[in-house]
């Protein structure tokens, strides 16, 4: 088997690209919604958002079909007498919480969640969470982040969990080397991706978030760090001072991102090549033949991004590189330029780079563009295809398993069904 | 604070949309966060809307507070004037932008539009959706109508005499909103009803409507109410003021469609036997045929809003032959009318918006149908119950491309098909009776002609649970007593051993009594269960045996 090349842009791409800053109506979930997949991942702990009706009308609304086997997160609606006073609020929090714990007898960690109104009143949450421990703990365990749409949109609100998880993870009592993978992924993707670090002999390696939010990695100076998740930034931060230290790495996105993602693991650990080649060589070669048919029908295709999950960089280079598509435009919520170093070289420099949201501008650009594919929300999905645009909802790009070798294919298809779907209908 | 899950209703806010969405050109800026456009998508994928509504997010971030979120707001309003050009502008807050106490309305104003502004005040953290839409659309009323308005202190004007005019009587249609549960089609079908009884329609509001509309509203004859929750207000305030007179009958079902062609016949002078005549539903007959003999005392449960609750109730009791066995509503506003329904029929109404109180009293009663809202029919999944969506919320297979009104004549054909469709067909309840362990044809068999979404039978083991008294049933404001696993989690033990003695005195099944049980069809089953138990119960009996089983069936009958 030869050996794989190391990844070749072809210039600087946008490495160094000009990036329009937008401020303007943003239409775009705020943190609260990444509670939807968190409240799957990690098994034991209940997300409490201390917020209004609107919170708990959005996380129902968000959800598109509702999960109704009981969800393990709820909304404390703040009412109208809470508003009198700390003390009314505080008691009422504790009353709420008592109900939720005789209800719920399993939960092990229960996050308290700030919401746009608990942010707006200075709802003291991290004095709440320390109250509450007190008097549930050790059984039961409080901790705090904020998801408000003011300060974190929508994937930022997992960066906040995790974020507020540091503090508690326990410290390392070696320097050993140990890998830890920041940000969730789905279950289907963690098992192969700890295959191939086995295979590989990178070891051991723990993930951020596991299933439970009590058996949490230890982290210290031996602890190397591979984002798994482009919106985990803060963590990332609260990591390094704890003295983890990043591996530069994109993300792992087709076939090119996840080698290069596992590259840069198996260069830390002093992997050989040939074992590396020999380990990624199938997954790649199959990953390859399930790209193939769909490079067939998006190859020269023109595709503009909205903002939404962080996601769009790294996607857009994929799409770009591996199936041929022409990125006008990528809109992304946060750029945060020192998570995206390994990616922003590979976009094509043709790529309009923008950040933030005035949506009406946008829209008008989009129009103007007329992609072959538009990557937007949910509330303007609908809306462009009446106007003859194609689009994808991009919040199946944060929902469906997409990461690694054996779901490039799977990504790959999201954007084809709907130019697939378009060839197919002759009624219009 | 109260602790919400799922919500019946949306913040008062996302009711204003939905007026804002159902007009044509009428802009609604909303002083909010981010995240609080989720709202666009209830609208665009929910409803499948092709166009976004037409609301303008001012957008504030934590570090625009104690700086100058006015200056969005104004920015926000003028740039909404410009690209949108509407007629009238609706100028609110949302929950958060409640708190900041920014007064929106008096920034829109300084604006200096040469629109009409009405500032709308919402209490979020009082109100609810429905309320919020009654208010908004009562304000915009107030607004434009009102210019037109008598002087205050001066008598109304005499009524228009449509035969002096010599024209036919017009009336406006008033309620439907985007989002409505059928308000589209409901629409057309009363606004054909009208036509078949020479009345015309002036104006449909809010859907439908422009602001020109609304200001030309006190001209019509008379105001139709459709939806009570929306609409109420609006039309006592024009009773008010232009002594227009207003419908009170809501047109759902048979019986409940008459007395609306007879009422409005009343107060326009036209004769109620012609407009009887016209009434074409096959809705009668469909449920007279003998085929409809086994819908006879089926025990339903009904949960919604209080329009089609107090209505349904009528058709399940008086044009279905249904036993109601429960009666609800989320809406605390029109609890009164929902009440009075439960009283007539020797019921106590369930007002709570807590949809585990809700579950709770479905699984009490164990009925064999369900009509509610999205809600209930996710409960009566889990409970193995059949339900028929009938109420807001719903989700976007409850807005079908297919003409499907809930009012008038066709309106009760469709309550007639969709009520039954759930059901297992009267010959086929008989067969599953016959060959009790056909292994394809069997007790726990859903209806033949459903497969994808029909209940899934739950197992022995947490039917068990469901109606084992839990130590914690007292506790039912949080729905306490409801079982936490799902039907394929059973966590009691395996149906064939008798069911351990339970600390609250329940009777202990036989092993001979439980398989017996089994045997009846998983549709009855939980009501043979919960007859049984009640019969040993109240008579002291400790042990079920096959006999008391059947002791008990012949003491309830087949209720």
């Amino acid at each position: 088997m030869t050996a794989l090349p190391t990844l070749q842009a072809p210039d600087a791409g946008c490495a160094d690209a000009p990036v329009l800053k937008e401020r303007g109506q943003h239409e775009v979930f705020c943190g609260l919604t990444g509670i939807l997949w968190m409240h799957r991942k990690l098994q034991d702990a209940f997300f409490l958002i201390i917020g209004s009706r609107t919170c708990a009308h959005l996380m129902q609304s968000a959800a598109g079909v509702m999960i109704f086997a009981e969800p393990r997160f709820g909304t404390a609606v703040i009412e109208e007498k809470d508003l009198a006073g700390m003390a009314v609020l505080d008691e009422e929090l504790d009353r709420v919480v008592q109900r939720l714990l005789a209800r719920r007898p399993e939960l092990r960690t229960v996050f308290l969640v700030g919401s746009c109104p608990s942010e707006v009143i200075k709802l003291d949450l991290n004095r709440a969470a320390e109250r509450l421990t007190s008097v549930h703990g050790p059984q039961v365990r409080f901790a705090h982040w904020s998801g408000s749409g003011i300060e974190t949109t929508f994937t930022q609100g997992e960066d906040a969990c995790l974020r507020s998880l540091v503090p508690q993870l326990p410290p390392k009592e070696d320097d050993a080397r140990e890998l830890l993978v920041v940000g969730t992924l789905a279950d289907v993707v963690e098992e192969q991706f700890l295959r191939i670090f086995r295979a590989l002999g990178v070891g051991p390696v723990r993930f951020l978030p596991g299933r439970s939010a009590r058996d949490l990695p230890a982290v210290g100076p031996g602890t190397r760090l591979l984002m798994a998740q482009p919106w985990v930034n803060e963590t990332m931060r609260a990591l390094a001072k704890r003295g983890a230290e990043r591996i530069p790495a994109p993300f792992p996105y087709g076939v090119e991102g996840t080698q290069e993602w596992f590259r840069a693991a198996a260069r830390e650990w002093g992997v050989p090549d040939g074992v590396f080649d020999s380990v990624l060589g199938p997954p790649i070669t199959r990953a390859r033949t399930a790209l193939r048919r769909h490079r067939e029908a998006l190859e020269g295709r023109s595709i503009f991004f909205f903002p939404d999950s962080q996601a769009e960089i790294p996607i857009a280079r994929f799409l770009a590189r591996e199936l041929g598509m022409r990125p006008i435009e990528v809109g992304t919520p946060h750029l945060d330029r020192a998570h995206m170093d390994a990616e922003l070289p590979l976009l094509p420099g043709s790529t309009r780079l923008a950040e933030g949201q005035d949506v009406d501008k946008q829209l008008d650009r989009c129009r103007e563009a007329r992609p072959d594919l538009t990557v937007c929300g949910m509330g303007l999905a609908n809306p462009l295809e009446a106007e003859g645009l194609r689009t994808k909802w991009s919040i199946e790009l944060v929902f469906t398993p997409v990461q690694g070798f054996e779901q490039a294919g799977d990504l790959a298809e999201l954007f084809h069904r709907p130019v697939d779907r378009a060839r197919r209908l002759a009624v219009s | 604070m109260k602790l919400a899950v799922w919500t019946y209703e949306g913040p008062p806010h996302v009711g204003a949309m939905r007026v804002a969405t159902g007009l044509t050109d009428v802009h609604y800026v909303l002083h909010a966060p981010q995240g609080d456009t989720y709202a666009d998508l209830l609208f665009t994928m929910i409803e499948r809307r092709n166009a976004r509504p037409p609301v303008t997010y001012t957008t504030f971030q934590a570090r625009d507070l104690g700086g100058d979120t006015a200056t969005l707001v104004k920015n926000a309003v003028a740039d909404a004037y410009a690209r949108f050009q509407p007629a009238a502008m609706l100028v609110g807050a949302s929950c958060t932008a409640e708190l900041i106490q920014d007064d929106p309305g008096g920034l829109a104003e300084r604006v200096g539009l040469d629109i009409p502004i009405v500032p709308l005040e919402l209490p979020s953290y009082q109100r609810k959706e429905n309320w919020g839409a009654s208010e908004t659309f009562y304000q915009l009323v107030r607004h434009l109508a009102g210019a037109r308005a008598p002087e205050r202190g001066q008598p109304a004007p005499p009524r228009p005499d449509w035969r002096a005019e010599n024209r036919r009587p017009r009336v406006n249609l008033l309620g439907p909103t985007a989002l409505g549960f059928r308000h589209r089609d409901d629409v057309v079908e009363i606004t054909r009803l009208l036509d078949r009884m020479g009345i015309d329609v002036a104006v449909t509001a809010p859907m439908g409507a422009s602001a020109a509309d609304i200001a030309s509203l006190g001209e019509a004859d008379a105001n139709v109410v459709l939806y009570p929750e929306t609409a109420d207000a609006a039309a006592r305030w024009l009773e008010k003021t232009f002594r227009q007179p207003r419908t009170s009958v809501v047109p759902i079902g048979v019986g409940a469609t008459r007395d609306f062609v007879v009422e409005l016949s009343e107060i326009l002078g036209l004769d109620a036997d012609a407009g009887l005549g016209t009434l074409d539903s096959r809705m009668p007959w469909w449920s007279a045929s003998v085929d409809s003999t086994y819908l006879t005392g089926k025990r339903v449960f009904i949960f919604g809003d209080a329009t089609h609750v107090v209505a349904a109730a009528r058709v399940a009791k008086e044009e279905m032959g249904f036993e109601v066995v429960g009666i609800g509503t989320y809406q605390r506003e029109f609890a009164r009318d929902v009440r009075r329904v439960a009283k007539e029929m020797g019921l106590e109404a369930l007002i709570t918006d807590d949809h585990l109180e809700v579950e709770a009293a479905i699984e009490e009663v164990a009925p064999e149908l369900v009509l509610g809202t999205q809600m209930e029919r996710h409960i009566a999944k889990r409970l193995g119950v059949f339900c028929a969506v009938i109420s807001a919320p719903v989700h976007v297979q409850d807005f079908p491309a297919r003409y499907s009104p809930q009012m008038g004549p066709e309106g009760a054909n469709v309550l007639f098909d969709t009520w039954i469709h759930p059901l297992v067909m009267g010959l086929e309840e008989h067969l599953l009776g016959l060959f009790q362990d056909d292994f394809e044809f069997g007790n726990d068999t859903p209806p033949s002609h459903l497969h994808s979404h029909s209940p899934r039978p739950r197992t022995e083991g947490s039917e068990t649970e469901a109606v084992t008294p839990e130590p914690a049933a007292e506790d039912r404001a949080v729905g306490a007593n409801t079982p936490q696993a799902s039907p394929s989690t059973p966590t009691t033990a395996p149906a064939e051993s008798p069911v351990a003695p339970d600390p609250a005195g329940a009777p202990l099944w036989l092993a001979e009594a439980e398989a017996e049980l089994k045997r009846i069809p998983f549709f009855v089953r939980g009501k043979a269960r919960r007859n049984t138990e009640r019969f040993a119960s109240e008579r002291g009996v400790t042990e079920i045996s096959v006999d008391v089983l059947y002791e008990a069936k012949a003491h309830f009958g087949n209720r």
